[in-house]
């Protein structure tokens, strides 16, 4: 029980300090409205496009919402050394970091039902597979928050989380089969693709709205569990090693 | 996590060594803090305090030897005891967005206090220090003083049975570092063991009941202070401040009175030490000679800091420049 109480006051504390700030949730709304907007714009296709590109912008969405604010507090909470105070909490390093990371993925899963919400008033999702797509929307969030963690313990200052973050992130827009096909990427690049997250993520949520995914839903969420575990891990190892000297 | 053995020790270290590269912070140390103790750990920049206090509270682990904090051995699971230590560090690191009750709250509930239990707790220690009236104002705004106020209070949230306190008054003003210390003896009467570092020997001398002085990442010497400070009880010693620098001077005065001895720790300041009384008048009359105006002649009394100074070589005013400089995290 003390233990959950510690987990849910450093979740709850992040979720004040850092998420449910105005600039924050700004953030959430008008990233996800700008990216609906420019693809729908740029397909010509009118409202029909719209299932086509909601996929691709609900991840984007995750993606960004969840590691934006997570590498950058982490770092920073490192640097003047507040995060001391959480390793010396008694409660285990796992329960700490997911503690830590829970804030993230709630936010980032929020972000991605601003798309859809949008989306709702404008075509019917009555199609959407909504067994498949909740699911995904979790794991991609959890997938891409530990990658946040990731590259928030293998670095010392803020400024190199943000630059490392969107090294990662701007190529998954492109490469992980969002807003068109993996098929389509030049053929030596396809194999990157399948070693990023967001592809078996993408592929699900295409799935579930559009009917349409080349893997099956097993596979794809087994793949963001094993990338999530993955990150986890390392990111733990990480700590241990760089932080606990 | 081990039971609890209750020999009387707080802190029990043995053959403790640390290794960074080339730099050997910490050499074989062994020490106890009993029960109860206010224990001052005291050193120069780069003894190895900062890398021993880490090993104990968990935050570095031991090349080799072994740390058991109140019978809990955390070499093996440095996390083990740390429901049973609090840690004030040397920087407030709380968080600036965050009000004084929220930090204090927050802190409690890293220790599994529930609710109600930690807003009272944070409302006591508010008081107790003297924070009340700035409860709901964000630590960022608050003064030097009270930053350090409200960073003790959340090492001692818990209500830890072993207190580490590193420099709890450096940097802040007269007022709130004297109510600092009235507050650490309290915390202390009450039965809380404390491991101090300071850089302020006076206060280490007036508040604890024994000191160590580390010295290339070794303990020096380990004692009470009384013990400390008897061989010298006895030992005349007089600073005086000149208008020019003494190079030269020194030998030339040990030449010109064998009785004394002479030392100029700082290029303005001469040390005369003697057996018994030192007559001034002799040794001024052979200053001004030699074309050195003579400020101020002032006895010392026997004070931990001159054997602190004895033990490391190292003058107290060039070791605060040196910590005030932002040097000294090994």
């Amino acid at each position: 029980m003390k233990r959950w109480i510690a987990f849910w006051s450093i979740l709850e504390k992040d979720l004040r300090t850092y998420y449910l700030k105005g600039p924050n949730i700004s953030w959430g709304l008008i990233f996800p409205l700008a990216w609906t907007s420019m693809f729908f714009i740029r397909s010509g296709s009118g409202l029909g496009a719209i299932p086509e590109v909601l996929p691709g912008v609900v991840a984007v969405s995750v993606l960004f919402g969840t590691t934006s604010m997570l590498a950058v507090a982490i770092t920073f909470e490192k640097k003047n050394r507040s995060f001391e105070r959480l390793l010396l909490a008694p409660i285990p390093l796992e329960l700490l970091m997911l503690a830590k990371t829970s804030g993230a993925i709630l936010f980032g899963a929020v972000n991605a039902f601003v798309p859809v919400v949008m989306a709702s008033f404008l075509v019917d999702l009555g199609h959407t597979n909504w067994l498949v797509f909740v699911p995904a929307v979790a794991m991609i969030a959890v997938a891409s928050t530990f990658l946040g963690l990731f590259i928030a313990v293998a670095v010392s200052e803020v400024f190199e989380a943000q630059t490392f973050s969107n090294f990662f992130r701007f190529p998954m827009i492109f490469l992980c089969g969002l807003f068109f096909p993996i098929d389509r990427l030049p053929v030596f690049l396809q194999p990157v693709s399948y070693v990023l997250p967001l592809t078996y993520g993408a592929d699900a949520l295409h799935g579930a709205v559009r009917g349409s995914h080349h893997l099956p839903y097993w596979l794809d969420l087994g793949m963001l569990a094993l990338f999530c575990v993955t990150l986890f891990l390392g990111s733990l190892w990480n700590i241990r090693k760089r932080w606990i000297l | 996590m081990t039971a609890h053995t209750d020999n009387g020790l707080a802190i029990s270290v043995r053959g403790l060594s640390k290794r960074f590269g080339e730099v050997q912070a910490v050499q074989g140390m062994d020490f106890d803090v009993h029960s109860g103790e206010l224990f001052g750990f005291l050193g120069p920049n780069g003894a190895g305090k900062t890398t021993t206090i880490n090993m104990l509270i968990g935050l570095a682990r031991p090349d080799a030897g072994t740390v058991e904090i109140d019978g809990v051995d955390c070499t093996r699971d440095p996390r083990a005891a740390q429901d049973r230590i609090g840690v004030v560090p040397d920087e407030s690191n709380l968080y600036a967005e965050l009000s004084g009750f929220a930090n204090l709250s927050f802190c409690a509930g890293l220790y599994g206090m529930g609710r109600a239990a930690r807003e009272r707790r944070a409302r006591e220690l508010l008081a107790l220090f003297d924070l009340d009236k700035a409860a709901h104002r964000k630590f960022g705004g608050y003064s030097k003083g009270m930053k350090r106020k409200l960073t003790i209070a959340a090492g001692i949230i818990h209500s830890p049975r072993i207190l580490f306190l590193d420099e709890p008054t450096t940097g802040i003003d007269v007022a709130s570092a004297r109510h600092l210390r009235q507050l650490i003896a309290e915390l202390n009467r009450q039965g809380t063991t404390v491991f101090l570092t300071t850089h302020y020997i006076e206060e280490a001398e007036r508040l604890c009941d024994r000191v160590a002085f580390l010295k290339d990442g070794h303990i020096a010497r380990i004692d009470t202070v009384a013990n400390l400070v008897q061989p010298i009880r006895d030992r005349h010693v007089m600073h005086i401040a000149c208008g020019s620098d003494l190079a030269g001077m020194v030998a030339r005065l040990a030449g010109l009175f064998p009785d004394l001895q002479f030392k100029s720790p700082q290029p303005n300041l001469l040390r005369v030490e003697a057996d018994g009384p030192v007559r001034v008048g002799p040794l001024v009359r052979a200053l001004e000679d030699d074309g050195i105006e003579v400020f101020e002649a002032r006895r010392m009394q026997p004070s931990l800091e001159e054997v602190f100074v004895q033990i490391t070589g190292i003058g107290i005013d060039a070791m605060r420049r040196e910590k005030e400089k932002g040097g000294g995290r090994q």
